[in-house]
């Protein structure tokens, strides 16, 4: 019988063996160049949008439309500082606030769906494939069929132009998303891991907290990045429960762009809107990795 | 519903094998029933809350869609009046038609060129990663507000669109303020997100064993013959699966309808999703019975599409157990 801390390495090892793939190449050279000019061609189209609007934030409002070039011709900053004053608040206000509701749903989504995980995945209780199904039924589920009850529970509370409603439910896993990732995530870990740790002296919770969890590490780094997209992005929620604009979330402020709209305003416009995705991408290119990995076993199962 | 419950049972990331960890010992179903039992409970303890916040407002919905409920009043039961009222709102008839025709145009669009360019990523190609992740991002930001307001730029009179357009002499409309065209917009912009599902279909494609091509080849089937017999067969539950996510996600639309709009729905309410009219009757006409009444409307159509695929699944999709 291996001790726990064995099993634990050897996993480790495997997972890190499966990282590395190597990519076969084949087609003669004139097939993989059409091949190649074709994903170029594709892949240049797609990009194209973000990068002009990168290339507008640091144009002169008056070149945005006349400029059409993604190299500018008027190198221009001054959106940036406009744009930071614009609204009602500095921008750095929205990016704070909406932090706060991303940091605290991650914390809130990883706890919550990993708990719940690790009972659906590796222990055995009466209603088991009950509450499985019933899980896997949220999934599915329209959000607006809740909204009204929901909105009217919230008021009750006292909680709206709060930020409670945007994050308490994700301290409740009411995501099964995240479950049912973590679920995938955690049958693949061997068995004799429990009974391992149940010789070593372990009980569920010691053996969740201190043999299961570290070994999910990457199902709990897709969690966080998708958790922060969503929410980062995220704009219904905001509108219906935030009225007070010093309460405003990143994607909220943008909106109030639309506003005041105007020539003038297209430059600091974009210009937030480039501050708004960068996190995205850096977090995107941080974690690709588990984030492709992620989308791609939820759907293969 | 039933394919994910059906399918999870045979739940493996294929990837990982506890097999090879340790020799000489098959894994079997551990956790004997008993002393685990109140630990689960615990386990599930903030899940059973949420569920809690998921299944009374459920039926409350249900309750509430046959009342007049305003939020000021104390509801009153009005039977039906709701749902024959639907049946004459030529708003709620059009909100449906931009919904219907957003999904049915954009969801095989964007499965078709998610399977086309992972085909053409899948047959060996020198600088995978970078193509997956150029093809992925857009799908991480098609949801954002910066990205539609991008978009109504992008499309408007003066847009890089009518610039290219002009260059081989075509004066095109402002996309986004014609009524027969901005809802188009949006189709483009839902078919830029293929990224999401093309991973999804890399990854099954991965999974087909070569051995099949191989035997193929050898029997001397076309490429093309190869697609239809084997690529296309084993990959049809992944393709299912897709179908489904992307119907009922696009059946949700709610943000692009929104922005593109600024909350109106317009022009002419070309662009007046089903869930952005329910917001304007919930949340600024406060009609919340009717809401309600509207929201388990989408939930019987999300229900019925979601019935007739898994029916119509039985003659397409292939199981191979």
């Amino acid at each position: 019988m291996m001790t726990t801390p064995t099993l634990i390495r050897n996993i480790r090892e495997k997972m890190k063996s499966q990282e590395q793939y190597k990519e076969q190449v084949t087609g003669t050279p004139g097939k993989r160049f059409t091949r190649h000019l074709v994903l170029c061609i594709v892949g240049v189209v797609m990009l194209y949008p973000l990068l002009w609007m990168l290339s507008s934030s640091v144009k002169p409002s008056a070149d945005i439309f006349s400029d059409p070039g993604l190299w500018p011709a008027n190198w221009d900053f001054t959106n940036y500082v406009q744009g930071w004053t614009a609204l009602n608040q500095p921008f750095h206000v929205y990016i704070i606030n909406s932090m706060i509701i991303v940091i605290l749903s991650i914390v809130g989504n990883i706890f919550s769906c990993a708990l719940a995980a690790y009972a659906f995945a590796r222990m055995n209780f009466t209603g088991r494939k009950l509450f499985f199904a019933l899980m896997l039924g949220t999934l599915m589920l329209p959000g607006h069929v809740l909204l009204v009850p929901q909105y009217i529970i919230f008021s009750e509370l006292g909680w709206l132009n709060t930020y409670l409603p945007l994050i308490v439910p994700n301290f409740l896993a009411t995501n099964a998303f995240f479950i049912f990732l973590m679920v995938q995530f955690m049958k693949s870990l061997p068995s004799e891991l429990d009974d391992a740790a149940v010789i070593d002296g372990c009980g569920p919770f010691q053996t969740f907290w201190r043999v299961i969890l570290p070994l999910c590490v990457p199902a709990m780094a897709t969690t966080a990045i998708f958790t922060f997209i969503a929410t980062w992005n995220e704009f219904f929620g905001p509108l219906l429960y935030i009225q007070s604009q010093d309460l405003y979330t990143v994607p909220l402020a943008l909106r109030a762009f639309m506003d005041s709209e105007g020539q003038s305003m297209w430059g600091p416009m974009f210009a937030m809107s480039v501050v708004s995705l960068a996190p995205i991408i850096g977090f995107f290119i941080a974690g690709q990795k588990y984030l492709i990995s992620g989308i791609a076993t939820t759907g293969l199962k | 519903m039933t394919v994910l419950a059906k399918d999870s049972r045979q739940t493996i990331p294929p990837t990982m094998s506890t097999e090879a960890l340790i020799p000489g010992r098959r894994s079997k179903k551990p956790r004997g029933k008993g002393p685990n039992q109140k630990s689960a409970y615990v386990f599930l303890l903030p899940w059973f809350i949420g569920m809690l916040f998921t299944i009374i407002p459920f039926f409350a919905s249900l309750y509430l869609s046959f009342t007049d409920y305003n939020l000021l009043e104390a509801p009153n039961w009005i039977g039906l009046d709701n749902f024959k009222e639907m049946m004459t709102d030529s708003r709620l008839a059009s909100s449906l038609e931009v919904t219907f025709v957003y999904t049915f145009v954009s969801v095989p669009i964007s499965l078709m060129a998610a399977l086309a360019v992972a085909l053409v990523l899948n047959q060996g190609i020198r600088g995978l990663p970078i193509y997956r992740s150029v093809f992925y991002l857009p799908s991480l930001l098609g949801g954002s507000v910066a990205i539609v307001m991008l978009w109504r730029y992008i499309f408007g009179y003066e847009g890089i669109v009518n610039k290219a357009l002009a260059v081989v002499g075509i004066q095109g409309p402002s996309w986004v303020s014609d009524p027969d065209f901005a809802l188009n917009t949006l189709i483009v912009l839902n078919v830029w997100t293929f990224g999401a599902p093309m991973v999804i279909f890399l990854a099954g494609l991965r999974q087909v064993p070569t051995m099949y091509y191989e035997a193929a080849s050898i029997d001397g089937a076309s490429a093309i013959r190869k697609f239809f017999s084997i690529t296309l067969p084993l990959m049809s539950p992944i393709i299912f699966f897709n179908l489904i996510m992307q119907l009922i996600g696009s059946f949700q639309t709610f943000t692009q309808g929104y922005v593109m709009s600024n909350g109106t729905g317009g022009p002419a309410d070309s662009t007046l999703f089903y869930n952005l009219y329910l917001y304007q009757k919930g949340f600024t006409e406060f009609e919340m019975g009717y809401a309600s009444a509207m929201a388990w409307l989408l939930l019987l159509i999300i229900g019925v599409f979601t019935a007739i695929n898994f029916v119509a699944a039985k003659f397409w999709v292939f199981y191979d157990n």
